[in-house]
């Protein structure tokens, strides 16, 4: 244990001598949190539009005036025809097309069903599909506003219906921000944190230094604790840093405890760094290490839900997301700051980090050897 | 030219050798775009939730089955009070809850008015209003089977189309985006660390005091990547025709043309940052955090350009693959030909020439 | 040299093979107490490989060697507290600074602190680094890089010191310092086992092995060698015996 003092020291104070890392821990973070959540946003409010009027009635004009009044879209032109409107999809120039056929207001009045054209520049699915449900129910609240407008309303339905109210738990103002701010907290604990305990140990390899280790009579794990602790400490130092932004620029703070926010992150860095530990073991060269890790750091993101639900993919890809540690860390975090779950809540998450630990910690250690 | 020959054989074997860095470079796109293609999917399955079933009459029954038989979601079972459902939410079991008022059946005929509340998990917003709209609209269909004798007036009904990619496959915007990713990693990434790593082991003055002209030197650094590059390019392009189904409507030529400007651009960005460090480890933090980062956020290929705010929209302008994404989403998806996108290919030429030339530069400066 | 003195290094037919490759071939001999013992050979001839058996980080394929009384293949970690070591590459910390580099290694050897402050104290006096002794590693010139290493490497009192070409790259003048401290480590009772190609330092030797082809040729104090192959130097007794070899550089 002595030894291991000894140890920890040198590895803190290499740390704190290495300026532009030093620099790039701290302004990470800070960098990335200000502007990620900003950049990742599914909140869509400049959807473009291009509307091909056919009618040019009243009843016509004014669903327009819902669309461009809705928040959600930017009428950018009016077109002649389908065709003029599609024209303006393939230059980029819209997104959504909406066409109103000739006769709209008289079909509505006299045959009471008229229908309304939508078509979406589809090539991102996941825009098309949210500029679609907005443009429907912009459809569907002017439907019901000509309705009342038509309709005397009866004290009863003259048909029965089904009143559905729905509400949103845990972030009522439907809050993106809320949702990415806490996983992308997680996102650079996570990559700060393996960055540097994977390019560490083969740093060392590189340089030369490793050897003069290997020669002396330092154990496996002290050497191993000594490179584990100090990115522990800035692990949890980033985190900090993250939940007092999180706080100053969005006013986002953990709804649970702070304490089950730190232990569980405490627990899951040991696991992390286990890990980045080990491919530094495993690599030769710096550069190679860097595109393991870049290798796995990217499985491990896009299949750790951040933006994509995990409960949409398919099975294959849910049973692989049973292995990745970043996935219990992006989702823990996110019971943690927007449920207030406790730590009972997330017991099945602590114990699966502790056996991630336990694994990659033991495997570290039994595949660095003293030898060349 | 024998020289040079020389020199790129020497590269080559320096890169083939490093067998699993080679594997990542080439195995790293495949399982990119194999995840992207089947894995990431917006499409919603499976979706635990509860239902609190406090009627327990025909019809409610009737609309469970029909939730039931949906593939949406999944009935969490084992939940049967409110208190259930708050804790079933704090642990992540469920992400929505439908609530059906006692006495359903008989509000609905008698007051012809019944009231069935939905509660979502907004913790992820987006999958919360999908979620609620899938939900409701079962429902609606059931109602409307109900009705199905009174039409309901004054309906304006609405047809969808979506545009070059009806079945809404992710791979249509994850291609173009790997593409824009992994050229910019193996050859700006890869060149400025081969680069710089000569200037560290101190055999960059070796090389520079033989009689290679200098600009040879680099060169040869630069042509096995060239080369690796195009190995990806074409596997990227058979994964996404023969197993993601994409189609290339416009000319293979032009694409294939666009795209190697696009790897000149980006070796010529490696080029630049190998002028500008000194060592290997502060060439990957730039090329990681100054390339990558603005290529996934900023590009257009994670997130529409269009929802963030101006400051970040301008930024964008500067990444080169924002406009190469635009070239490729253009003449292979939409098949458009050079007249709508020689903007485009005018801004990456106008960019590599610009890291060409400070690149120059900051060489002459330092022999 | 009689057999009466205490042997430290005994090794029998060692052997290491990599794959088809025999870098060390069937190794015999012993090292005395106090001794300096010179491992010569050319590039590739095995010197290396043989050394990293002997300090416990290479396992040899075969044969059998103690050093210290403790075995390689089984007392690697006890091999490790009663040696020093000094690489061929330079292994100090470049970014810690010189009393850094020594409070790290006198703990890893599990010097008290009162001992890692007396000694290195007199070391830093020894040395007459009193005002580079806050400065980083890296930003000293290599000769006093490689003292600094040596003083390092016996920092902890070891009973072997090994040192695999340390005075490469180094100037003449700090070549002689550099073995007068290795005289002074010898003379305070600390076996010196030093790979070298340069053949001036092999006079300097106790006793001399060469190494030709991953097998020793000769083995014997340098004037017996001198005399056996009719040599006016160690220089002329290596080329006779290197001038066959097959592998190298």
């Amino acid at each position: 244990m002595r030894t291991l003092k000894f140890l920890l020291r040198k590895e803190f104070l290499q740390i704190f001598r290495d300026k532009l890392i030093l620099r790039m821990i701290f302004a990470l973070p800070v960098v990335q949190l200000i502007l990620l959540p900003y950049a990742a946003t599914y909140e869509m409010k400049n959807i473009t539009l291009s509307v091909v009027d056919n009618d040019h009635s009243e009843y016509s004009r004014k669903l327009i005036n819902n669309f461009t009044s809705s928040g959600y879209f930017k009428l950018v032109d009016y077109s002649k025809t389908y065709s003029d409107a599609l024209d303006q999809v393939e230059k980029d120039k819209a997104d959504l097309i909406v066409e109103i056929p000739e006769g709209f207001e008289r079909d509505l009045i006299r045959e009471d069903e008229t229908k309304v054209l939508i078509a979406a520049n589809a090539i991102s699915g996941q825009t098309a599909g949210l500029a679609v449900a907005y443009a429907n129910t912009i459809i569907r609240d002017y439907n019901i506003e000509l309705r009342i407008q038509w309709i005397q309303q009866p004290r009863l339905n003259a048909i029965p219906v089904i009143d559905i109210t729905s509400s949103n738990w845990f972030n009522p103002q439907m809050n993106y921000k809320m949702f990415i701010v806490p996983g992308v907290l997680a996102l650079l604990v996570t990559l700060v944190g393996f960055l540097m305990s994977s390019l560490n140990i083969v740093k060392e390899k590189e340089i030369g230094t490793i050897e003069q280790l290997n020669v002396s009579p330092i154990k496996k794990y002290e050497f191993i604790l000594s490179k584990l602790i100090p990115f522990w400490v800035l692990g949890l130092f980033v985190m900090t840093v993250g939940f007092f932004i999180s706080f100053i620029v969005y006013g986002i703070y953990p709804a649970g405890s702070f304490w089950v926010g730190y232990l569980f992150a405490g627990i899951y860095l040991i696991a992390l760094l286990g890990f980045g530990l080990l491919t530094s073991v495993y690599a030769d060269t710096q550069q190679q290490a860097m595109f393991i890790s870049y290798f796995f750091m990217l499985i491990f993101i896009l299949l750790g839900g951040l933006f994509s639900p995990i409960e949409n993919m398919p099975d294959w890809a849910q049973y692989l997301t049973y292995i990745n540690p970043v996935s219990y860390f992006i989702e823990a975090m996110r019971m943690l700051v927007l449920k207030g779950s406790s730590f009972w809540d997330l017991r099945y998450h602590f114990l699966i980090v502790i056996v991630f630990a336990i694994v990659f910690n033991g495997l570290a250690i039994f595949k660095y050897k003293k030898t060349v | 030219m024998k020289q040079l020959i020389t020199f790129i054989k020497k590269e080559f074997h320096h890169i083939l050798r490093d067998t699993r860095s080679m594997l990542v470079l080439i195995g790293l796109p495949i399982v990119q775009l194999l995840i992207f293609g089947f894995a990431i999917t917006t499409e919603v399955r499976n979706a635990n939730i509860a239902v609190l079933d406090n009627s327990k009459d025909e019809v409610t029954q009737g609309i469970i089955t029909k939730i039931e038989s949906s593939q949406y979601f999944d009935i969490d079972r084992s939940i049967t009070s409110n208190d259930q459902i708050e804790k079933a939410f704090k642990s992540g079991k469920i992400k929505l809850a439908v609530i059906f008022q006692p006495n359903f059946q008989n509000e609905l005929s008698h007051s012809n008015k019944a009231q069935l509340q939905i509660i979502a998990d907004a913790t992820d917003p987006n999958q919360a209003t999908t979620l609620t709209n899938y939900l409701s609209s079962i429902v609606r269909d059931y109602q409307n089977e109900l009705n199905r004798q009174n039409k309901l007036p004054y309906t304006i009904n609405t047809e969808t189309r979506m545009l070059y990619n009806p079945q809404l496959k992710g791979a249509y915007t994850s291609v173009p985006g790997v593409m824009g990713m992994i050229l910019l990693l193996i050859s700006a990434m890869m060149t400025s660390i081969a680069i710089v790593r000569e200037k560290e082991l101190g055999t960059m003055e070796i090389l520079l005091v033989s009689p290679m002209k200098p600009w040879l030197v680099v060169i040869s650094k630069v042509i096995p990547y060239f080369i690796i590059s195009l190995i990806n390019v074409a596997t990227i392009l058979i994964l996404s025709v023969f197993v993601l189904g994409l189609p290339i409507e416009g000319s293979l030529f032009l694409l294939i043309a666009s795209t190697v400007i696009y790897i000149f651009c980006a070796l010529s960005l490696g080029i630049l940052i190998s002028t500008v460090t000194e060592t290997q480890q502060a060439a990957m933090l730039i090329s990681l955090l100054g390339l990558m980062l603005p290529v996934v956020m900023l590009s257009g290929y994670a997130f529409p350009i269009a929802n963030m705010p101006t400051i970040l929209q301008i930024l964008s302008n500067l990444v080169p693959a924002k406009w190469y994404i635009i070239i490729i989403k253009n003449v292979m998806i939409k098949g458009i030909g050079i007249e709508q996108i020689w903007k485009e290919l005018l801004i990456l030429l106008a960019m590599t020439g610009t890291f060409l030339i400070i690149s120059i530069k900051r060489f002459k400066i330092r022999l | 040299m009689t057999s009466e003195k205490e042997i430290v290094i005994k090794t029998d037919n060692l052997t290491k093979k990599f794959g088809d490759f025999i870098a060390a071939n069937e190794i015999t001999f012993e090292v005395f107490k106090g001794e300096i013992f010179g491992f010569l050979g050319a590039n590739g001839a095995g010197k290396t490989t043989a050394m990293k058996m002997l300090i416990g980080i290479s396992k040899p394929s075969s044969g059998k060697a103690t050093i210290a009384g403790f075995d390689v293949y089984k007392e690697t970690e006890k091999i490790k507290k009663s040696i020093g070591y000094m690489s061929q590459k330079f292994s100090l910390y470049e970014d810690l600074t010189i009393n850094e580099n020594i409070q790290l290694f006198g703990g890893i050897y599990g010097l008290s602190d009162d001992e890692i402050e007396k000694r290195r104290s007199e070391l830093i006096n020894k040395l007459n680094l009193q005002n580079e002794a806050d400065k980083l590693v890296g930003s000293l010139p290599l000769g006093w890089k490689q003292k600094l290493a040596f003083s390092i490497a016996i920092f902890h009192t070891p009973k072997i010191v090994f040192l695999d070409e340390p005075t490469g790259g180094v100037d003449p003048i700090t070549r002689r310092q550099f073995w007068d401290m290795i005289y002074e480590a010898s003379h305070n009772g600390i076996t010196v086992f030093v790979t070298t190609h340069y053949m001036d330092e092999a006079e300097y030797c106790d006793r001399v092995s060469i190494m030709v082809d991953g097998v020793i040729k000769a083995l014997d104090s340098p004037a017996e060698l001198k005399k056996q192959f009719k040599a006016n130097s160690m220089d002329e007794v290596f080329l006779m015996l290197a001038r066959d070899a097959k592998r190298g550089e």
